[in-house]
């Protein structure tokens, strides 16, 4: 029951400072652009993708499709950081939390109830605007990228480990330690990415490792190139790697260990809250 | 004897510095005890340990019968936090029913205590203002009206007027009595001394994490009386001898001032400084305000 009590709170909180429809109005902007730019490429080269040549149109509306989940994926996490970093390190430095935690109701309720409520609001966006790019380029053109239920579920489970990640340093750090903190470490998983693909296309081993390695630091962006593996065209797959696309693909046991690793970030969040002074 | 709080050598320590020393206390149930002391002297940390809000470094407390950190005991506890923070996002009256869902109360139950505790602070007119655009002084009332949405047995007001008006203070100190009056005990954080006067029925001293007296109000306002003689030619050891009568002696030049529990010691006080040489010129026996008790508990050292 408390848990929804604050989970509540945390929507309610969302929407009366204005995230909820800043969020949605932008991202209305952004799938308005995408749909216009799909349209205006698709009428000035009506032959990459007119339906004759099946390999080259899905070529050619995959590419873009790509993109702009890349840039979904990227705006996912910067929102999931932005919009949940403050919600337990503020309310500590602020004194609210304090009228909350004298009430009949446990430290760990108060974190899974603001957990469920960004995990909602995350999903929520996540299928308005993934979804929305999938909508879009089916309405205009026809083209269903492969594999798409994977795809978007790989995306969303790449939110809520930052989101458990971002709660974890939340429960210890000031707001914007804990901002600092999970995109330095998402930066790591960027470019442990990057080094684990040029490795894979020079047949270089150790820079192979070296970027897996950083994905086991941290495996937020091996979920990224996963979904994206699973998602583009099989052209493309063949081809190798552009910065929207993955080369070197993640394995299914890294997309366990990233399950496990946010699983394992929530519990500390959740023993550290618990256990520290407010 | 049913007691409301007991403390048993109490110790909080943040890094090296010492928040709360040793601090053991009993408040009784139904008393309105006050905690008083100079800012900085641990009184918000003692509250933060019994509300469970700040685990202690050693030692104990047990709270309506409990131990500290109990769920149940925070469903019987009402608490009215420093500085008044809370959401300032939502209406007065959506602030008042987050309060009542986090006490599992029944919606229509909330729906009748909500407007009834709105009234009793003054603020019913005010239930769809955004606590963001409150004053100090209602966003005090709304505190209060929080820490009483579960007509709890037992009330922590942390520094409740810290810079209030009048008014402010006055709806307090009403709020105060009618709870004591419903047989709640009331736990009073404050460095104000009128405040407790006029309100406790117990007050403690507090200076740097420990408690350094303990006093029932009333006999100490109606009891004790403090004494100022005028006098030369008196040797340190007659001043010394004078602690047979009085807890507590201040020589000063030719001023001396002592504490005594009644009238009746005077006159032996008197003959026992003529017959040790003393030339006595004046006494003036007053009645001991809890201001001159303060500053003789606490003292007058500027670093509180």
């Amino acid at each position: 029951m408390s848990v929804w009590t604050i989970t509540g709170l945390t929507f309610k909180e969302a929407a009366r400072r204005k995230i909820l429809w800043a969020a949605f109005l932008l991202g209305l902007a952004f799938l308005a652009l995408y749909g216009l730019g799909l349209y205006t490429l698709m009428k000035s080269d009506p032959q990459s993708f007119s339906e004759v040549n099946q390999l080259i149109r899905n070529q050619a509306l995959g590419a873009p499709l790509v993109m702009a989940l890349y840039a979904v994926n990227y705006l996912t996490v910067i929102m999931t950081v932005l919009t949940s970093s403050d919600t337990i390190a503020g309310e500590i430095t602020s004194g609210t939390i304090q009228s909350i935690v004298t009430k009949p109701i446990e430290r760990r309720e108060i974190l899974i109830g603001k957990w469920l409520g960004f995990a909602g609001m995350l999903t929520v966006y996540l299928l308005m605007m993934a979804g929305g790019i999938l909508c879009e380029t089916y309405l205009l053109s026809g083209y269903v990228a492969p594999n798409i239920a994977q795809g978007l579920s790989l995306m969303w489970v790449e939110s809520l480990l930052l989101l458990s990640i971002t709660f974890l340093f939340g429960a210890s750090f000031s707001t914007l330690a804990t901002g600092v903190i999970t995109f330095g470490l998402q930066g790591i998983a960027f470019i442990g990415g990057w080094i684990e693909q040029f490795g894979d296309m020079i047949h270089n081993q150790a820079a192979v490792k070296l970027g897996i390695a950083a994905s086991l630091v941290m495996p937020s962006e091996s979920l990224w190139r996963r979904a994206v593996y699973e998602m583009q065209s099989p052209i493309v797959k063949a081809v190798g790697m552009s910065p929207f696309s993955s080369a070197s693909t993640p394995s299914q046991t890294m997309v366990i260990y990233a399950i496990i690793y946010g699983a394992v970030a929530f519990c500390l969040a959740g023993r550290r809250f618990g256990r520290r002074d407010l | 004897m049913d007691l409301a709080i007991q403390t048993n050598k109490l110790r909080k320590t943040y890094g090296r510095k010492a928040a709360v020393r040793g601090l053991t206390l009993e408040v009784r149930r139904g008393e309105v005890f006050g905690f008083l002391g100079p800012n900085g002297a641990g009184k918000t940390t003692l509250i933060k340990i019994l509300l469970g809000l700040a685990a202690p470094s050693s030692g104990s407390a047990e709270v309506l019968g409990r131990p500290i950190g109990d769920a149940t005991v925070r469903a019987k506890i009402g608490f009215l936090p420093e500085h008044f923070r809370f959401h300032d996002w939502l209406t007065a009256e959506e602030f008042l029913r987050l309060h009542g869902r986090l006490h599992k109360m029944e919606p229509w139950r909330l729906k009748e205590r909500a407007p009834k505790l709105l009234d009793l602070v003054g603020l019913r007119a005010h239930r769809n203002k955004k606590l963001r655009e409150f004053s100090k002084g209602m966003l005090q009332r709304i505190g209060l009206a929080q820490a009483l949405i579960n007509d709890p047995e037992l009330i922590f007001l942390d520094e409740p007027t810290s810079g209030l008006d009048p008014l402010g203070r006055r709806l307090v100190r009403d709020i105060i009595q009618d709870q004591r009056a419903r047989g709640a005990t009331v736990f009073l954080n404050s460095h104000l001394l009128s405040e407790i006067e006029i309100t406790c029925d117990r007050v403690a001293f507090i200076k740097h994490g420990e408690m350094i007296e303990l006093r029932e109000l009333q006999s100490l306002i109606e009891g004790q009386i403090t004494v100022e003689l005028r006098c030369k030619n008196h040797s340190p050891e007659t001043i010394e001898g004078l602690s047979q009568w009085s807890s507590y002696v201040r020589a000063g030049g030719e001023s001396l001032t002592l504490n005594l529990p009644d009238e009746t010691a005077l006159p032996e006080i008197t003959r026992y400084l003529i017959a040790r040489g003393a030339d006595v010129y004046s006494i003036t026996p007053q009645r001991l305000s809890l201001e001159e008790l303060f500053i003789q508990i606490i003292g007058t050292d500027a670093e509180l």
